[in-house]
């Protein structure tokens, strides 16, 4: 090569951390700066703390462990929970699918930055945006008078794992489905799931047998889990980490097997 | 150490359920020039450029770009090329600069953005998010993207469809700078008058095989014939300048006064008939030379109705 112009070949890859810290920087970005994505993420869950923390809309059902139990102490949990599966499954599902669609998982494909360094970010823009959103449902859960118990290990370990499971699933459903009928369907879900998953309505509110097959959606495993721990101060809950597990292990080992670059 | 050339296809097969793409088509790339792919749609070229991208597997045959395989050597090839799609491969919500600058980030040693941005005219929208970008804009973006690496290749998958004149000129300069720094380029287009201007190597591909390959030059002179005009005194004896001319040629007066000599049209044929003309007494009145162009020689050979 004897070529020394501005244009003169000299072809090399960035080193691994920087190029997966800095797509993770830019998919933060994209998911930060979507405006529906926000209110999905932010403004719900906020608004359903607020709302029902202050209008006795919803009867919850007294503390295990005694003396008649807060709102907030109920609705915390329910609304972290929501928060994580808002991010993790809804937005992801919807961002990706478009990234899809649009070709930017093709193109990104053809750059230096391996698809597992793609995925690394994603993950990590993921946890980004839900360490955010916890501190703010946190902060405004305190204000309203929530008080916490349990082992924050446990709490870490519940949102971790739902953070898989819903991811998977989310991933899932953007690598198989065409754009449009994820965005519609990853809504629907979220908003069957926020009725359904013992978010805001406790699920002792169901028909037994109704209830048993919501139990085992992720949504509840997380959202019970977080409860048991937080509002009732439980130890670990295997059985929800457990529930969690499987669906985290289905769906992305799914994800992994049908998703779709293109 | 670069005895290999960019591009080596042989062979290749590639099929969609039951349609055949691609059906037998070799290919091979020099490095260090451009070569221009044309087609007419449908013929196979973004699935040949894209089985050499890595994007799809070959049923059949084999491909190598800078002496790699596109699939099993994908981590080792991909810092080397550069890809420009033929639209999208931008997050909606991007900015036109951010993007560049994240591409950017993802290689090595990459070229300075702000010229890059400066040199595709991409200066007043660097702000501007891409779905708010207009269609030349994100082509010019995506032509940057595709350079910014420092690749030693680019495929550029119609890197001019859509653009005003003055973006065209912009993306051709940059086309020829590539070359001129030493960057192969492979190119596919529509726009004939594109390959005319740019290309050192020019491919034909129709019904998934490359059906003539060359430069322009030797694609303009091979089988098609090209015409001579010229306007006289009516009545000339047109058996005499056959009989000066050489032995492929025809001479007929379509309209009185009004000559044509069809033929290889080189300059000895010129002079043959203007000669002829002296030594006649004639005085050869608006001589006009009829060139085939790459244009011509592409509707010859593949065909004149209209593909799908």
């Amino acid at each position: 090569m004897t070529a020394t112009g501005t244009f003169a070949p000299r072809p090399g890859a960035a080193p691994l951390s920087r190029m997966i810290r800095a797509q993770a920087a830019l998919e933060t970005r994209m998911l930060l700066r979507n405006g529906e994505q926000l209110l999905l993420t932010v403004v719900i869950p906020t608004l359903l703390l607020v709302l029902f923390s202050a209008v006795d809309i919803i009867t919850v059902p007294t503390s295990k462990t005694g003396g008649e139990g807060k709102s907030v102490d109920f609705l915390a949990p329910g609304v972290l929970a929501l928060a994580v599966m808002s991010t993790a499954f809804t937005g992801q599902a919807i961002a990706t699918g478009f990234e899809r669609r649009y070709g930017v998982l093709k193109r990104l494909g053809a750059s230096p930055l391996p698809r597992w360094g793609l995925m690394t970010a994603k993950t990590a823009a993921v946890l980004v945006t839900e360490v955010l959103q916890i501190v703010l449902l946190t902060a405004v859960a305190f204000s309203l008078g929530w008080s916490p118990h349990g082992n924050p290990l446990a709490v870490v370990l519940l949102l971790v794992l739902g953070t898989a499971a819903f991811s998977g699933l989310g991933l899932l459903m953007a690598g198989t489905l065409k754009a449009e009928a994820t965005l519609a369907a990853a809504n629907l879900v979220f908003l069957l799931l926020l009725v359904g998953g013992g978010v805001i309505v406790p699920l002792e509110k169901f028909p037994g047998a109704v209830r048993a097959a919501l139990e085992a959606l992720p949504i509840s495993a997380l959202s019970g889990g977080l409860r048991d721990v937080l509002r009732d101060g439980a130890g670990v809950p295997w059985a929800d980490l457990g529930i969690l597990g499987v669906w985290a292990v289905l769906g992305l080992g799914a994800a992994a097997r049908f998703f779709r670059w293109e | 150490m670069h005895e290999e050339p960019a591009v080596e296809v042989h062979g290749l097969v590639k099929r969609y359920g039951t349609k055949t793409a691609v059906n037998g088509l070799d290919l091979t790339v020099a490095r260090g020039g451009v070569t221009a792919v044309l087609g007419p749609n449908g013929a196979g070229k973004t699935t040949t450029i894209e089985t050499c991208e890595g994007y799809r597997r070959p049923d059949a045959g084999t491909v190598r770009v800078l002496g790699l395989d596109p699939l099993a050597d994908a981590a080792d090839l991909r810092p080397r090329v550069g890809v420009m799609l033929q639209s999208g491969g931008v997050y909606a919500g991007a900015r036109a600069e951010e993007m560049l600058r994240h591409t950017a980030s993802l290689h090595a040693h990459p070229l300075d953005v702000g010229m890059l941005i400066e040199r595709l005219g991409l200066g007043d929208c660097g702000r501007t998010t891409y779905r708010r970008l207009s269609g030349g804009q994100q082509q010019r973006l995506s032509l940057a993207m595709a350079v910014v690496g420092r690749p030693e290749l680019v495929f550029l998958d119609e890197p001019t469809a859509g653009l005003d004149p003055q973006a065209r000129r912009a993306t051709w300069d940059l086309v020829r700078e590539l070359r001129a720094d030493g960057v192969t380029v492979v190119l596919t287009t529509h726009y004939m008058d594109e390959a005319e201007q740019l290309a050192d190597d020019v491919a034909i591909i129709d019904g998934g095989k490359v059906i003539a390959q060359g430069s322009p030059e030797q694609l303009c002179k091979g089988g098609a014939e090209n015409t001579l005009r010229f306007s006289g005194r009516p009545g000339l004896d047109l058996a005499s300048l056959l009989k000066a001319l050489p032995a492929d040629s025809a001479a007929a007066e379509p309209a009185p006064g009004s000559y044509r000599v069809n033929g290889t049209v080189d300059p000895q044929l010129l002079a043959t008939v203007t000669t002829w003309c002296a030594q006649h007494g004639v005085m050869p009145d608006r001589i006009t030379v009829e060139r085939h162009t790459l244009e011509d020689v592409f509707l010859e050979l593949t065909g004149r109705e209209l593909r799908a």
